[in-house]
């Protein structure tokens, strides 16, 4: 199946993510969120976890969701939608139900993914439930004030690894977690970037096309954390994925694949890009820069290389 | 229990408490199951597994990896409209804490048995009341129940009670773990379509949305951009905690009404659904309880009314609410009440229903005297002797008029 679509076409659809909510200029997360939702063009119900996402586009009396949207808790939102998908099953099975299958999207961050959310996130892909967990990875707590997470990278300062004389930000790297999801054998995970927006719509199409527990890892810069200018933020997206920082590739039932950029790039290796054109848009690896660290630069590098290298092995590529 | 007229013949099967459960859940129409082992609660579950592998019922069943996710599953299934339920014990209540809060706040009537087991540590699964007082202020129902019978009638009522309207709040049945969990009981089963026609299937309320400008039911539906669970701050945060409030004062009502109307079917009614008196009404001395010890004691109290001795019992089925009006009522004209708690709340004057009864009798002129025996913590029996030993002391006190000690700890080594 392809899965081909007209932006315009989709763009005519009401939009489920209505404008006036208070995420921050320059934020990736509702881009992330809109674009997802533009595939979705079925009966759909969003459950959100706790975080920035959540928490700026509902402050009650007023809501910015325009869909069936529900926030349990942080750590929960996979299990959340373990009990409405399968409460739409038990409802159709009594005849109390009106659609046939409906889309069940997660947004989560993360917090919510890497650290607090990965038991439920584990436990609802194990049992195997039909819904789409999109991850707006920002590298960080940031709704709390820019805390570091499971998904910070080495060296990034935050307020919790903040770039101190002795220790110069966040000493361990980022926890490769499509990987742990592809390690539960789901049908489909698959990273994004926002940047690459055409990718990552029809990547949201494919997964809903698919039954069963799918995951979408989507980069998703913060200005505010990651401390660039909130014109950048897409500048920003293209370059982890310029450098490989961020690879985007799909893994369909064990099969895998690079796609766009990323798919030129191992093609083309001299289009890869240093590191250094990644982190030197950012303030939160600025000390990085310093001679007495320039090491951390080094050793992201070769992290980079290395889980690049491993990605073509495994997409059947030969690393040149 | 007390026996009803009833035209309405089911069987009599030989239940422990957790199955009586399973079978009350059975025959509810209930959408979802959503739960995680643990003792003593898992017989519950395990009974409940077989009816969905035997094709017996519609509903989903959902082996979540842990309570917190157990809870979380509920409220998602009950957000689209289902009916759901799951079960629990100690610990795996306390993981569930975060989200009960949140399944009560969001309004979903949600039941939940709870087989009362002590709380780590040291690790023990035997009976107390230290899991669900931990919960009581978590803005859900609490019944407790004295028998598997009773395990079985309340579960069904619980699912009439938790969707009401007027209510709209989750129902936790308390049943002392082993105690009730895990003994069998001769247990009335109604037929199916009465039950069935007893609870119907669960029907979400509509409300009024202003920005849609009309009524919609209250649940996840793909056609209704309704949001469930926003950020709600300072401005609006406290009178959302108004409404579960006034929800839970209408609950003492509506408990009573679908424990009256189940009586008319089921032939068995405990006292009002609130409370459940004996031997109240010329008593000198009289013990407020909760769960399977109301039975001891009310043997007991039979026991010792033989002999000449004014005793009498107030067995709390409902704990939130707590229905201080039938509890002033029915204890106003004895001397002393002995409250015993399954529970310590350590650094408190006294256990929780202690606590509750006490304050309760604080602007009443003529008030019986009020003390405490906290008891049974970790499974430790509470036999006919020790109640009998606590119904002399009472009466003692009842003679002479004075309290040596207003907390004991009954049953303890020294």
């Amino acid at each position: 199946m392809s899965f081909t679509f007209n932006i315009k076409e989709l763009a005519k659809q009401p939009p489920k993510l209505l404008p006036g909510h208070r995420l921050c200029a320059g934020c990736a997360a509702p881009v992330v969120a809109k674009l997802a939702l533009l595939a979705a063009e079925g009966p759909t119900i969003v459950v959100n976890a706790t975080g920035c996402l959540e928490v700026a586009t509902t402050i009650f009396p007023y809501t910015s969701w325009n869909i069936p949207w529900i926030h349990n808790a942080f750590e929960n939102a996979a299990a959340t939608a373990s009990g409405i998908e399968a409460a739409i099953k038990a409802l159709k099975r009594r005849g109390a139900y009106k659609y046939d299958r409906v889309n069940v999207i997660v947004f989560a961050g993360d917090g919510g993914t890497y650290d607090i959310g990965i038991q439920a996130l584990s436990g609802a892909i194990e049992r195997g439930h039909d819904f789409l967990y999109i991850l707006y990875d920002n590298e960080a707590y940031m709704n709390t004030g820019i805390q570091r997470s499971g998904g910070t990278p080495l060296g990034a300062a935050t307020t919790t690894s903040p770039a101190g004389k002795v220790i110069p930000g966040k000493p361990q790297h980022k926890k490769p977690i499509a990987d742990i999801v592809v390690a539960h054998r789901a049908p489909y995970v698959a990273t994004a970037s926002p940047a690459h927006w055409a990718d990552y719509v029809r990547k949201v199409k494919k997964a809903l096309s698919i039954r069963g527990p799918k995951f979408i890892h989507v980069i998703a810069p913060c200005d505010r954390g990651w401390r660039f200018d909130p014109s950048l933020t897409m500048e920003v997206a293209k370059a982890a994925v310029d450098t490989c920082y961020f690879p985007l590739w799909e893994c369909e039932k064990g099969e895998w694949r690079l796609t766009d950029r990323s798919l030129v790039i191992a093609k083309n290796p001299q289009l890869k890009k240093p590191i250094e054109e990644f982190l030197k848009l950012q303030g939160r690896f600025k000390h990085l820069f310093k001679p007495e660290n320039k090491h951390l630069i080094k050793e992201l590098q070769e992290y980079v290389d290395m889980v690049w290298e491993d990605l073509l092995k495994r997409v059947g590529l030969k690393v040149s | 229990m007390a026996q009803v007229q009833t035209q309405i013949k089911g069987r009599v099967m030989g239940l422990n408490g957790d199955e009586a459960v399973a079978w009350a859940v059975k025959q509810c129409n209930v959408d979802l199951v959503a739960a995680y082992p643990i003792t003593p609660q898992t017989i519950i579950v395990e009974r409940f597994s077989e009816f969905v592998a035997n094709g017996e019922v519609h509903t989903e069943f959902v082996p979540v990896e842990s309570e917190h996710s157990a809870m979380s599953a509920c409220v998602g299934a009950a957000a689209t409209g289902a009916r759901a339920f799951t079960a629990t014990a100690a610990n795996g209540l306390a993981l569930m804490w975060e989200i009960l809060y949140i399944a009560a706040s969001l309004r979903l009537p949600i039941v939940m048995a709870v087989a009362n087991r002590a709380l780590s540590a040291p690790i023990n699964i035997h009976c107390d009341h230290s899991d669900a007082m931990g919960a009581r202020d978590s803005g859900w129902i609490q019944l407790y129940v004295e028998d598997p019978q009773e395990a079985y009638d309340t579960t069904i009522q619980a699912f009439r009670i938790a969707e009401h309207p007027d209510v709209l709040l989750p129902v936790m049945v308390n049943l002392d773990g082993f105690f009730l969990s895990h003994t069998l009981q001769d247990v009335h089963i109604l037929p199916d379509e009465a039950v069935k026609e007893f609870v119907g299937t669960r029907k979400p309320v509509e409300v009024y949305v202003p920005y849609l400008g009309k009524k919609v039911p209250l649940v996840l539906d793909p056609d209704v951009p309704l949001t469930f669970g926003p950020l709600d701050l300072y401005d609006y945060y406290f009178e959302h905690k108004m409404h579960q409030i006034e929800a839970m004062k209408h609950a003492k009502r509506v408990i009573k009404e679908v424990h009256e109307e189940f009586a008319k079917i089921s032939g068995r009614r405990y006292g009002n659904g609130l409370v459940v008196p004996y031997g109240l009404e010329d008593a000198d001395a009289a013990i407020v309880v909760l769960g399977s010890t109301g039975g001891t004691v009310r043997y007991v109290a039979k026991k010792l009314r033989k002999e000449g001795y004014k005793v009498g019992v107030l067995r709390i089925r409902a704990f939130r609410p707590f229905p201080v009006e039938d509890v002033l009522e029915q204890l106003r004209n004895v001397k002393v009440v002995g409250v015993m708690d399954r529970s310590a709340s350590f650094g408190a004057q006294g256990g929780p229903v202690f606590l509750e009864v006490r304050s309760a009798f604080y602007d009443v002129k003529e008030k019986p005297i009020i003390v405490n025996y906290i008891y049974g913590l970790g499974g430790r029996d509470a036999p006919p002797t020790l109640i009998e030993s606590i119904y002399k002391e009472l009466l003692r006190i009842a003679e002479t008029g004075k309290v040596e000690q207003l907390v004991k700890f009954a049953g303890v080594r020294e």
